[in-house]
């Protein structure tokens, strides 16, 4: 056992077992696994990615590149993070996590906030700032990444200022300390990222604090020489932090291996915790330490110290942790995300904050200022060289096990920037994004070139800091809470009567409401036979529905839409198409004339928001002068199409006094009316081509309508129908769907609906129907397809040519919709095709999974052409 | 060194509702060229120009948003596409 008899933060009086690589083992609240390893004299935590070397705990925090674990289902934590609890499992990596397949039972949230200040970090200059600002009565958030805050001062003493410290900041009511809690990433405006973690999961929280103080400290970086990865070589400041905080002696025998003065208060540490100090290697001395030895292949066991400069003395001394340190590199990643200019300070032998930016204030050893630290003087010793040319177990990169070896290949073949040294070497790509490896790599490569540090540069900082789990980002947007979810005031009925939902964006709509043991083709078939021969109902209140109000309507109306208003009435309706600017069909709809100055308008389910926008856009940037305001109703109202040869017997049972006669109420005439209470306004509007009345009602009349109709129709036998339904139903009269028929690159004369356009006034898009590209005589048309195989079914996307062979090279157009018709007893497809009209009559061929499908072209009409039905 | 820009969520000045989150809006584009008061005059170079060329400088830009999830107002404000900074228009109609 190396826990030392006395000291540190940890709770001797709650001990906790906890097992690693299967064994068991016993450490105290208050440990990190790391901790409770060393205590336990575990040195090799795990092996490394490359070359399977062995390694240990390198660090004492977030920057640890070796001592990876698994623990359930989290791969890649780090040793030196993770709080010990009771019954821990954790077992060392050999490089790489595994995925697992079982479900994490872990919870992740977001929550949202904002304030004056927000401090990341919670040592000394972070404290301070943020009691500073606490009393002035700012919002303040403190966000550390520990389980305690304090950073070095846990370390390094101090422990009565921080306890003072930390009540006051307690009692402020407007500042909040979160501990455990990693800004990983800083953005636009002051947007800070946070994870937080939770005893079962974790919290991402987006600051927006109006002013950010960066108090993120500085990392140790390692000395670079042969053998320098070996269990037992550590950073001095984490050895500092075994003995002082957790009460652990990492070694029995240590040498100490220094560019700089941080080391001296180490020797202190050392002596306290019984390790007896062998040798003090200051490269400013002019020695340094060329190789490590590790007889049994494992742990160190000694180190082989030269002279700098002449001869060539060399000593082995024995010990089993070496002591090392580089200096500091002040931890600018978030200033770097916030687009802060790093520069390279020549004294101090690190980058610092080259200028401030707005918004953001660096504070403390993340600014530079390494007293704290106790640099004093340094001398940078990037690489030091061993004994031979051999340069491939000087690593760099100990995650990556990327070695010096690895950059003088990078600069051997030509490259120059550390961005392109970073990407073929793998330094700083691990999960531990390079924290201790980053900037050695940078002066490296400006050693090996002859160049300052300054101007190689450091590689581009991103987030996030730290790794961060898919799970975090999504939140609890997850499966059923991943978007919202819509549904009509006739859900319930649905769900009730068995129906097959489908979605169509957020609305959930049936797809069929199958009978007894009805596969999907045979409830279609039966659902569209009702609506083709008796009578059947179809919950259409997904349509978009927009309230157009105001003394302007009529001239807006005209300026939208491709046809003209004027002459509709008062209680008429007429289909409507719309046009981008650039002449394509962008959405259809019914628009019903109501009264003096009131219209609606209906949009496809899919385009309700994007047409509402477009309108507001075209009234409020181009025609503020038009009086017309715009509400959307799409959820106010329910809809129920009644529709078939008999829908006339059940509006006439559910309205009595109506007269519904064809020439009382003819096709597209608006009644109003009501069913006992509830108000009904019926429109004679189709989307089958049969005879059919689509009835609306106030939304939360919804359900009361729909049952109301099927009890009307149910001694006709009235069907409920679907989606699946419906879209036959549509295609077999050449109806559209905007999105599905069309593209965005399909003009309403490709589809043969230049009736719907008004040559008597202008209208956006317009313009575009007599550029070049659209007068083409071979662009594609809406076509009819009738595989010669009645029973052969055309796949929706594929391709059309124009021979059955091979020799087919271009495709000609393409599926857009195809079914089985149960009413033409065949198949039939939508297309479009390339100069279509002109090839009716023609075969066409759709070649797909090895099989070519011939098809007949036709005109894009299969059933009543005459429309006597609709009219009827 | 030219640090790149992290974009995720700006704050976009509505003249109506004050700072808001990006994802409250709807971004317009460029603000255009104005529509021609009778497009059927324009030849075709012209009108393709008013459909599909929009300015793209290193610099300052005018734009159109629309507060979709607010107020659904139209306005304008000036971007800055290397450093985001953002400036509400003088004028805030759109």
């Amino acid at each position: 056992m190396s826990r030392l008899p006395q000291g540190g933060r940890i709770d001797r009086s709650r001990p906790l077992r906890f097992s690693f690589n299967g064994t068991s083992y016993s450490g105290y609240a208050g440990d990190t696994l790391a901790s409770a390893l060393l205590a336990n004299d575990v040195r090799v935590v795990g092996r490394s990615v490359v070359y399977g070397r062995p390694r240990g705990i390198f660090t004492a925090g977030i920057e640890e590149p070796n001592a990876l674990v698994q623990i359930g289902p989290e791969p890649m934590l780090r040793a030196t993070q993770v709080e010990l609890v009771d019954g821990l499992q954790a077992a060392g990596l050999n490089g790489k996590g595994r995925a697992v397949p079982e479900q994490d039972a872990a919870r992740f949230d977001k929550t949202y906030v904002h304030c004056e200040v927000l401090v990341i970090g919670g040592g000394r200059a972070g404290l301070t700032a943020a009691l500073e600002a606490g009393r002035s009565g700012d919002r303040v958030i403190l966000v550390d990444e520990q389980a305690e805050l304090g950073g070095r001062l846990l370390t390094a003493g101090w422990n009565d200022w921080l306890t003072s410290t930390i009540t006051q900041l307690s009692s402020m009511p407007e500042v909040r300390l979160l501990t455990r809690a990693t800004a990983f990433g800083l953005y636009d405006q002051n947007l800070a990222l946070v994870a937080e973690r939770r005893p079962n999961g974790q919290r991402l929280w987006q600051v927006r604090g109006r002013k950010i103080v960066i108090a993120t400290g500085a990392h140790e970086r390692p000395l670079v020489f042969a053998n320098n990865d070996r269990p037992g070589i550590m950073l001095a400041g984490a050895v500092r932090t075994y003995i002082n905080r957790y009460g652990v002696a990492p070694g029995q025998r240590a040498v100490i291996f220094t560019s700089n003065d941080s080391t001296k208060p180490l020797e202190a540490d050392l002596q306290r915790a019984g390790i007896s100090l062998e040798a003090i290697i200051d490269v400013r001395t002019g020695q340094a330490i060329v190789d490590t030895v590790a007889e049994s292949g494992v742990a160190l066991e000694s180190v082989i110290v030269v002279p700098l400069t002449g001869n060539h003395n060399r000593r082995e001394i024995q010990c089993n942790l070496l002591c090392v340190s580089g200096g500091f590199n002040p931890a600018l990643h978030l200033f770097s995300q916030a687009q802060g200019r790093l520069r390279y300070d020549d004294g101090l032998a690190c980058f610092a904050p080259e200028a401030p930016i707005d918004g953001v204030e660096v504070i403390g050893a993340a600014s530079g200022d390494l007293n704290g630290r106790g640099q004093g003087t340094i001398v940078p010793s990037w690489v030091i060289p061993g004994d031979g040319e051999d340069w491939s177990t000087h690593f760099v990169d100990l995650e990556r096990d990327a070695t010096v070896a690895d950059v003088q290949q990078a600069l051997g073949t030509g490259m120059r920037s550390v961005e392109h040294v970073k990407r073929f070497t793998t330094i700083g790509t691990g999960s531990d994004q390079g924290k201790t490896a980053g900037i050695n790599e940078s002066a490296i490569i400006a050693t090996q070139l002859g160049q300052p540090v300054g101007a190689v540069g450091v590689t581009t900082y991103r987030p996030p800091y730290v790794p961060i789990p898919f799970a975090l980002l999504a939140g609890r947007n997850r499966r059923e809470l991943f978007e919202p979810i819509r549904v009509t005031p006739l859900h319930v009925w649905h769900v009730a009567h068995g129906a097959v939902f489908e979605n169509a964006g957020q609305w959930k709509r049936p797809r069929y409401y199958p009978r007894e043991d009805e596969d999907t083709d045979a409830a279609v078939a039966r659902e569209c036979r009702a609506a083709r021969e008796n009578v059947a109902a179809v919950d259409v209140s997904t349509l978009g529905k927009i309230d157009i109000q105001g003394p302007d309507v009529l001239e807006f109306l005209n300026r939208i839409y491709t046809n003209a208003f004027d002459t509709l009435k008062e209680g008429s309706c007429r289909y409507a198409l719309m046009c981008g600017a650039d002449g394509m069909v962008f959405d259809d709809g019914v628009v019903m004339h109501l009264g003096p100055d009131h219209w609606l308008a209906t949009t496809t389910t899919g385009g309700a928001a994007a047409v509402l926008d477009w309108m507001e856009e075209w009234l409020q940037t181009e025609w503020p002068d038009l009086r017309v305001h715009l509400t959307s109703v799409t959820d106010q109202w329910a809809a129920v199409a009644v529709v078939g040869p008999r829908s006339r017997n059940v509006v006439h049972s559910l309205f009595p006094n109506l007269s519904v006669g064809p020439d009382s109420f003819p096709f597209l005439a608006i009644r109003e009316n009501e069913i006992r209470d509830m108000p009904v306004r019926l429109h004679r509007i189709t989307f089958s081509g049969e005879l059919a009345y689509e009835l609306w009602t106030p939304s939360w009349y919804g359900l009361s309508l729909w049952e109301a109709v099927m009890v009307a129709g149910e001694p006709l036998g009235i069907t409920p129908y679907g989606l699946g339904a419906m879209e036959i139903l549509r295609a077999e009269k050449g109806y559209i769907i905007v999105g599905q028929d069309t593209d965005g690159t399909v003009t309403p004369q490709d589809l043969g609906i230049d009736w719907m356009i008004s040559k008597r006034k202008p209208f956006i898009g317009q313009r575009s129907h007599r550029r070049v590209d659209t007068t083409r005589t071979d662009r594609k048309h809406l076509v009819g397809l009738l595989p010669l195989d009645g029973d052969a079914l055309l796949a929706e996307g594929s391709q059309l040519v124009l021979q059955s062979d091979r020799t087919s090279r271009y495709s000609v157009g393409h599926v857009t919709s195809s079914y089985r018709s149960p009413t033409l007893g065949r198949t039939f497809a939508l297309a479009l095709l390339q100069s279509g009209r002109e090839r009716i009559g023609s075969t066409i061929y759709a070649p797909l999974d090895g099989q070519v499908v011939a098809a007949s072209v036709v005109e894009p009409i299969f059933y009543d052409k005459e429309n006597a039905r609709r009219d009827s | 060194m030219e640090p790149p820009r992290w974009h995720t969520n700006v704050l976009i000045p509505c003249p109506w509702c004050g700072d808001r989150e990006e994802v409250e809006f709807r971004y317009g584009g460029p603000v255009p060229a104005g529509y021609p008061p009778d497009p059927q005059t324009v030849d075709d170079r012209a009108w393709a120009r008013y459909l599909y060329y929009r300015p793209n400088p290193k610099g300052a830009l005018e734009e159109r948003w629309v507060h979709t999830a607010g107020c659904r107002r139209w306005f304008r404000l000036t971007r800055d596409t290397v450093t985001h900074e953002i400036t509400p228009a003088s004028d805030a109609s759109a």
